[in-house]
């Protein structure tokens, strides 16, 4: 075993026919229980399930049947961001303009969109710190909220994945919201027009639609 | 020459002190580790910055594989008398004709992710042999036919007066028409709260939500 005999186990002379009891060695050989304590260290180790899962919050909002209840946002504060097949994203600001006065709907990437949203935001908060509210900052004032608030208030982010995103762009891009604090954004369904659109920038030339 | 003799040494070592810090890693594992409820399809959960801890005791677990098949079951670690009012009100609801041991059963099955059709078939195997029933999923994605919507109005019902959380695990591969078929389901029941189950990501450095963390501290 780990151990080498050194000889002589007790060391001592017997002299004189004295009998001194054989002094035995109070060295236990642990080695076998050193295996076992590893051999369920690893076990433990490749069992143990360190990362707990967490959860993301997701408000739906009820569906309204009645125009008239919709909320309105203002067309210079949103930004609509499309997500098609293979981890694709789109985007387009304010309504989408596809004819001859010109195209706003761009093509992006995950690594892309926090910029893309980032930049609107601030232009955003910069053109109502501009304009200045202050109905709405009197307010804020008066129930204990930043003011900040009321800046960014016009920034809305439409989220419209199409039937071929998978639900880890849809969770990505949620994350993306929390990330980059985004206060109001929505999840809605995806128009026709713009699936045409999404199909013809991912297939070019290939008719699009399936 | 004169030869140097060298003294001859033990090679036992003590060994005490590894000992020692093996046994405190080792109850340290023993202590740290959770096991893994029992799943019938292996998920891949995305990434979030979120960092709420997932409730396990009171809540409706919906699980999305990778192929889009949906899972549900019920989560009550203290009223186990829950599992038997969902199955009851999908029985009565649905009238399946099951059997009581085929009721009793429900408390074992960990999901359920069978049409309502194959219930019967399902409920009638042993819960530790259920992994090898092929399950195709609940269907979701006809809009006339969801059958999640009524799974979830049953344990709605029998959770009557409780808090009641509703937690959606997806696989990263997931495809969104069928999360938006489950939110539909949840939305018909007039529920609009759900936790997405994702596992932790760090906040990427110098974003919005870091400084906002930073400033709140």
């Amino acid at each position: 075993m780990a151990s080498i005999d050194e000889g002589g186990g007790g060391g001592h002379k017997q002299g004189r026919g004295v009998k001194k009891a054989k002094k035995l060695s109070t060295r236990v050989d642990m080695t076998p229980m050193v295996d076992l304590g590893f051999l369920l260290i690893t076990f433990f180790v490749f069992t143990a399930t360190m990362s707990s899962p967490t959860t993301l919050d997701l408000n739906m909002p009820k569906d309204i049947k009645d125009p008239k209840d919709q909320t309105e946002a203002k067309e210079s504060g949103v930004m609509t961001i499309l997500l098609g097949k293979d981890n694709h994203v789109f985007f387009y600001y304010g309504k989408l303009t596809v004819d001859a006065t010109g195209n706003n709907f761009q093509s992006s990437s995950f690594s892309d969109i926090r910029k893309k949203i980032i930049e609107k935001k601030q232009e955003v908060i910069d053109r109502s710190k501009q304009r200045g509210d202050p109905q709405c900052e009197a307010e804020m004032k008066e129930k204990g909220k930043p003011v900040e608030y009321c800046w960014d208030k016009d920034f809305v982010v439409i989220i419209k994945p199409d039937k071929d995103a998978t639900y880890k762009n849809t969770v990505d891009i949620l994350d993306e919201m929390t990330i980059n604090q985004v206060r109001i954004y929505a999840m809605v369904k995806i128009l026709d027009q713009e699936y045409e659109l999404i199909q013809k920038t991912e297939n070019p030339g290939g008719g699009g639609g399936k | 020459m004169p030869s140097v003799k060298m003294p001859r040494k033990s090679t036992f070592t003590d060994m005490t002190p590894f000992v020692d810090v093996a046994f405190l890693i080792l109850s340290f594992f023993i202590m740290a580790t959770k096991f893994k409820p029992p799943e019938p399809v292996p998920i891949t959960t995305p990434n979030s910055v979120l960092s709420q801890p997932m409730p396990d005791n009171n809540a409706v677990l919906i699980t999305m594989d990778s192929t889009n098949r949906v899972f549900f079951s019920v989560l009550s670690l203290k009223d186990k008398g829950i599992y038997d009012q969902v199955i009851q009100e999908i029985n009565t609801g649905r009238s399946l004709n099951l059997s009581p041991a085929e009721m009793a059963n429900y408390r074992k099955t960990y999901a359920v992710g069978v049409p309502f059709g194959g219930l019967k078939q399902l409920l009638s195997t042993p819960a530790d042999e259920q992994n090898g029933i092929n399950q195709p999923g609940i269907p979701v994605l006809d809009t006339l036919n969801n059958e999640l919507v009524w799974w979830i109005a049953a344990a709605k019902k029998a959770f009557a007066g409780q808090k009641l959380q509703y937690l959606i695990k997806g696989d990263q591969e997931a495809k969104y028409p069928t999360f938006e078929a489950v939110v539909s389901a949840l939305k018909k029941n007039e529920e609009f709260k759900y936790n997405l189950v994702t596992a932790l990501e760090s906040i990427p450095k110098g974003s919005a939500l870091e400084k906002s963390v930073k400033t709140s501290k």
